[in-house]
């Protein structure tokens, strides 16, 4: 198991270094405006541009840019400064991935809890009003981009500019050490939108696996043995069911942590995807190979914790 | 409860599926009697409703939509008539079940040890340390070897034998006055196999429990079963006591079943018998007698008369559902058990002046 996990952190190690890479290059290769213009601000001297171009090291060869930028990353895990700020790229990560944690943790725990209920519910009366109900509101849930329905929930909900005004609306956000209530409640709305499409796939993950499960053998042990329906269900199938759904929640939520540009950006969360977005329209290069890294470094950290994970949810399997 | 009385007794089951093709006749109207501390033996080929029926005295073709009649009587009380719940505080604790693959039945994700627990808890209010202390004793009485630290494995741990002792020992965590065994040595080795025989023999001795042993091995009953009832397309076609079954059966399904088996005493160039064709669709039986298309024996009126299951003259306990009138199929029978092929048998019944 120890030779297991090592083999697999050095791969994802590797991973991280490709990932760079093809960041790196993208950005140098596809057009985008020149961060030292940027940077010099309305001060469009020629002189004040080929300072700052030489501060930001960009007047080097590209391939010594691309070694210094390498080196520093994983050599002294420095992500270097922002080009527009000139603020350290890690401190920025770092502040705001608590508020992308709390988003994509507290949606997480919706989506699962409202897709298991709503998928078992399903799976105990196949084809019936209630099953055809929900089934067909999750295809809406996937269907829906979470833009649109964040947008949608704002103008329902939201206390400034919402029909009902009952949540804090975009913009709200405040940290959980500083007011937990406040962190609660702006959290609300998003959270749903997070969850909506995920409950959706969800809850149809969990019917077709808990219908499956129930045909088992083990599962007529269980009624054999005299349990009571409830717990023949909610322990022997829902344990038989759920092992595929957790690992399908790991990797989505390694993705999500990197990838919640729109809900941030929709609910003006700050937090990494928003940081993301706005150095994409900053062409702020370090922030963008920072935050697509830490993207990466979920998806490479869920991963090894999915499959570590399967270990113990599969007795049976066994890595060598 | 007297003496006399059976500890279960169903009456006229029928079990049907509705299915999208049809309504599937899996257990027609079948009749039987378990006394305390007896075995009773189901034989059937794959298909002929011997599953359905047992499973059917649990109540777990229930919540599978089927249509349940007639009366299935335990101690007295109607288990058909029962309510669910009712059911579920039988099931497991006076009559318990072994099913035929202990790998697919056990559950993959729980240890052993928490599967016996739960079984001792669901009907016993006893602390978790307790119920373990009787996990460890329900090993040993099953014979697994290093009881105390096996009962922390997962079955996938398990030999395929030792899964089904446990399978066992679970039935067994509420001492129930009747045991189920559906198939159950039929995933095993046979070396195995008789282990386990061996092993619910003993437990039978030991525990004084009634058994249902249900088996498509005529070997099996031979081993264990006091009565017999053969079972074909849901109904039963014969049933008496295991020693009659194996020196003067009546039914010609019984004599396919005995000449498909190979003896150690029958000539090694003696052919085994197949019984021709394959078991009818339970949606739509044949007419008549449902076994006629199969029967070397049959007349054409046999295609149109549906024969009862009725007591043999001079034989007490030994039914039969046969057309052929008794003093035939005794003639036959004793051709076949000579060693002559079924239509050796008929024309050697031509030649003596017999019926068919």
């Amino acid at each position: 198991m120890a030779r297991y996990i090592i083999r697999r952190l050095l791969w994802g190690v590797a991973l991280l270094i490709i990932v760079s890479a093809v960041t790196f290059v993208m950005f140098r290769v596809f057009p985008t405006a020149d961060p030292a213009k940027l940077r010099a601000g309305r001060l469009q001297d020629p002189k004040v541009i080929a300072a700052i171009r030489n501060d930001l090291g960009l007047n080097k060869p590209i391939l010594t840019q691309f070694w210094i930028y390498m080196k520093g990353i994983f050599l002294h895990f420095d992500l270097g400064y922002s080009y527009y700020s000139t603020a350290p790229v890690k401190t920025l990560i770092f502040d705001r991935v608590w508020a992308t944690v709390s988003l994509v943790l507290g949606g997480a725990v919706v989506w699962l809890v409202s897709g298991l209920a709503v998928g078992i519910v399903s799976a105990r009366k196949p084809r019936s009003f209630l099953d055809r109900f929900s089934m067909g509101g999750a295809l809406v849930l996937v269907s829906a981009p979470e833009y649109w329905l964040g947008l949608l929930v704002l103008y329902a909900f939201a206390a400034d500019i919402g029909q009902v005004k009952i949540f804090p609306g975009a913009g709200s956000y405040v940290g959980l050490t500083s007011d937990p209530v406040k962190w609660f409640t702006s959290l609300i709305l998003p959270w749903l939108v997070v969850a909506a499409s995920n409950a959706a796939v969800y809850a149809r993950l969990m019917r077709g696996s808990l219908i499956e499960t129930m045909s088992e053998d083990y599962i007529r042990t269980a009624r054999a043995k005299g349990l009571t329906e409830r717990r023949v269900v909610l322990r022997h199938g829902v344990r038989g069911a759920i092992n595929p759904i957790l690992t399908i929640l790991g990797l989505d939520i390694g993705v999500l942590l990197g990838s919640a540009i729109l809900v941030e950006t929709v609910f003006d969360i700050p937090g990494i995807g928003r940081l993301n977005y706005d150095a994409i329209t900053h062409s702020d290069f370090p922030i963008v190979q920072g935050t697509v890294l830490i993207a990466a470094l979920f998806i490479v950290v869920a991963n090894i914790v999915v499959d570590i994970a399967y270990a113990y949810l599969d007795p049976r399997v066994r890595y060598s | 409860m007297s003496a006399s009385e059976p500890l279960l007794r169903v009456e006229d089951l029928r079990v049907e599926f509705h299915t999208g093709d049809g309504v599937v006749h899996a257990v027609d109207g079948i009749t039987y009697e378990v006394h305390a501390g007896q075995t009773l033996g189901i034989v059937g080929e794959s298909g002929s409703g011997k599953s359905v029926a047992s499973m059917t005295t649990l109540g777990l073709t229930r919540n599978q939509g089927a249509s349940i009649s007639g009366r299935i009587l335990f101690e007295g009380r109607d288990l058909v008539a029962c309510s669910d719940e009712e059911l579920r505080s039988v099931r497991g604790k006076d009559i318990a079940m072994v099913f035929q693959d202990p790998l697919s039945s056990l559950h993959p994700f729980f240890k052993v040890g928490a599967q016996l627990i739960e079984a001792v808890r669901t009907h016993q209010d006893v602390s978790k340390a307790k119920a373990r202390e009787r996990a460890v004793e329900l090993l040993n009485l099953v014979g697994i070897p290093d009881a105390s630290r096996r009962v922390d494995e997962f079955p996938h741990e398990f030999s395929g034998g030792m899964r089904q002792r446990a399978m066992i020992a679970m039935a067994l965590a509420n001492e129930p006055k009747l045991l189920i065994a559906d198939e159950p040595t039929t995933a095993l080795d046979v070396t195995v196999q008789a282990q386990v025989l061996a092993l619910l023999e003993r437990l039978q001795r030991e525990l004084g429990m009634a058994i249902v042993i249900i088996t498509h091995d005529l070997g099996v009953v031979a081993e264990l079963a006091d009565d017999v009832a053969v079972m074909y397309a849901g109904r039963i076609v014969e049933t008496t006591s295991a020693e009659v079954l194996f020196s003067k059966p009546e039914h010609p399904y019984t004599w396919g079943l005995l000449k498909s088996l190979p003896t150690l005493e029958g000539s090694r160039r003696e052919a085994l018998v197949p019984i021709q064709g394959a078991p009818p669709s339970l949606i739509n039986r044949p007419s008549g007698c449902h076994f006629h298309p199969r029967c070397p024996y049959s007349q054409p009126e046999h295609e149109r008369i549906d024969p009862k299951l009725e007591p043999i003259a001079g034989e007490p306990n030994h039914h039969v559902a046969c057309l052929l009138d008794s003093e035939t199929r005794k003639r036959l029978w004793a051709q076949l058990s000579a060693g002559d092929t079924p239509e050796q048998a008929q024309a050697a019944l031509g030649e003596a002046g017999g019926r068919p």
